[in-house]
């Protein structure tokens, strides 16, 4: 029976393969784990089971049309990753956005990234063993995604934000719905401390599991929350502002421990930093255009752009090489996930093969955005 | 480091790098065979501290193929852009892996992608495209798969 499920190698060392199909990957990501009885000597993973190219096919679509594909990477972030779309082209094409359509891409940013955190959080308790939770957290996203899919149409891959600004106008219920939930999800968050933070058991399977240094974590190209847990400083929104974040007041949340635990508590406190971000742009969205006036068909100027963004799961970047046509000749998404699973087996190695589930929990994985 | 001082350093450094004009970021060009000198200053050089290497692209120029490399510093917050050519028929460039542990993913991807060798590489195989895949690079301007169609 054993044959069919792992095989030894010379050392007597047991191989066995988590995934690709199993649900603590959270999608169709495939580690094969190297075992010395419990204890893991080394984690591969094999990616590629849901890469559709996308860079690639990017290389033929318009600037207008490739938008739509990132919505389909880190699909938790879709508004983000829209953003980050968006950026670039305005930066090569020297587009100015107004400042409506400014509040309303960040307003929609941090409520993707509460939205995230909160599914997240759900997985993630259930990852170790806490059920409930899960429900929790889907009965606040399910508010998200309500207010979402009133505004831009749709509840996951949003397609909102477009070169220039976004699509529609907000809709009329948007400030009031986004302030009741805002209301509503402030007690949510003390709530959720109640029941999973403080929990010993919870601790005691977080706390100093799957350690990463500070200098591991920049050597490996972690961001987001997953660098943040182990003290490096990589907030794009306070480092390279864009749109209107140099004009919020908001903590970058910093933790040192370095272990799982420090990336939970990184997560949890970003969604009391998103409530604030939101809180003080909700009354405040200047009137004005949502879009502005832009060419029908846009050609990027010879040369090469890179724009960065913080996706709830760190640092996305998009690089474009244009020739001066209406396709890029060659993009690039520079995508957190990617970077951040490297540090898996840096993570793993020493530890038991029961503590790799809450390493991938606190990693935030969204293979779809791994694998592109 | 502003950009002036850091062309400055860099000259002294490898006096063959040159720099494009203007680019948003800081652009050089560098050598294959220099690379490897320059990566090694780049990171361990207190000044400079590029210890962030957050971007790695490959780029089929039909003529020749370009490695991208993008990197920052978390301590100054200076950032640079690193363009090496390589040769289209027979792409090879030292591995900057021990320097930045990224590279090790990164370029895998880029060697399955476009086929580019880094030498002295520790674990130098596919990573997303399927066991058996070998000799084919589906990111080159020039792969064509009419079954498995990725262009549109």
């Amino acid at each position: 029976m054993l044959e069919h499920v792992a095989t030894t190698n010379a050392e007597g060392d047991l191989i066995i393969n988590v995934g690709p199909q199993h649900p603590a990957t959270h999608g169709v990501l495939h580690l094969v784990i190297t075992l010395n009885g419990e204890t893991i000597k080394k984690v591969e993973p094999h990616l590629g089971y849901i890469h559709r190219s996308i860079e690639k096919m990017c290389e033929s679509l318009t600037y207008r049309q490739f938008i739509y594909v990132t919505s389909r990477m880190d699909y938790l972030s879709a508004h983000i990753n829209n953003h980050c779309c968006a950026l670039v082209v305005e930066k090569g094409m020297q587009i100015e956005v107004p400042e409506r359509a400014q509040v309303i891409r960040v307003l929609m940013d941090e409520l993707t990234r509460i939205a995230s955190h909160e599914l997240w959080w759900g997985a993630m308790a259930m990852d170790i063993g806490a059920f409930t939770p899960f429900f929790h957290a889907f009965r606040e996203r399910e508010t998200i995604n309500d207010i979402m899919e009133e505004t831009c149409g749709a509840r996951l891959t949003m397609n909102y934000m477009v070169p220039g600004g976004v699509m529609v106008d907000i809709h009329p219920n948007f400030q009031k719905r986004v302030k009741d939930f805002i209301q509503l999800f402030k007690s949510k968050v003390n709530e959720y401390d109640e029941l999973v933070t403080g929990n010993i058991i919870f601790q005691s399977r977080m706390k100093d599991v799957g350690y990463l240094s500070k200098e591991d974590a920049i050597s490996f190209g972690c961001s987001g929350p997953t660098a943040r847990g182990s003290g490096v400083s990589c907030d794009v929104r306070k480092l390279y502002p864009y749109d209107v974040y140099d004009k919020v007041q908001f903590e970058e949340v910093l933790e040192t421990a370095g272990d799982s635990l420090a990336r939970y508590m990184v997560r949890i406190r970003e969604m009391k930093q998103s409530i604030s971000i939101i809180e003080q742009l909700i009354d405040n969205i200047p009137e004005g255009d949502f879009q502005a006036k832009t060419k029908a068909v846009i050609k990027l100027p010879k040369g090469e752009f890179y724009s960065r963004v913080e996706t709830a799961r760190g640092d996305f970047g998009i690089y474009i090489v244009s020739e001066g046509g209406t396709t890029p000749y060659r993009i690039k998404f520079r995508s957190p996930g990617f970077s951040n699973l490297s540090a898996l087996d840096q993570m793993a190695r020493g530890s038991k093969l029961g503590d790799l589930v809450a390493m991938m929990g606190t990693l935030d994985l969204v293979i779809p955005d791994i694998d592109r | 480091m502003d950009n002036e001082a850091l062309k400055t350093r860099l000259t002294e450094i490898l006096p063959a790098i040159t720099f494009e004009e203007g680019t948003a970021l800081l652009t050089a060009n560098v050598e294959a065979a220099a690379w490897l000198l320059l990566a090694k200053a780049l990171r361990n050089e207190a000044a400079l501290g590029f210890d962030y290497l957050f971007c790695v692209t490959c780029v089929d120029w039909k003529t020749h193929i370009g490695m991208v490399y993008h990197l920052e510093s978390t301590s100054h917050r200076h950032s640079i852009v690193i363009k090496v050519k390589l040769d289209h028929k027979k792409p090879e460039v030292e591995t900057v892996n021990h320097i930045w542990k990224t590279a090790e993913f990164h370029e895998r991807e880029a060697y399955e992608m476009f086929g580019v060798n880094f030498l002295n590489h520790p674990d130098l195989r596919l990573l997303i495209l399927p066991d058996g895949w070998e000799g084919r690079h589906p990111m080159r301007k020039d792969y064509d798969d009419p079954v498995n169609m990725i262009k549109l």
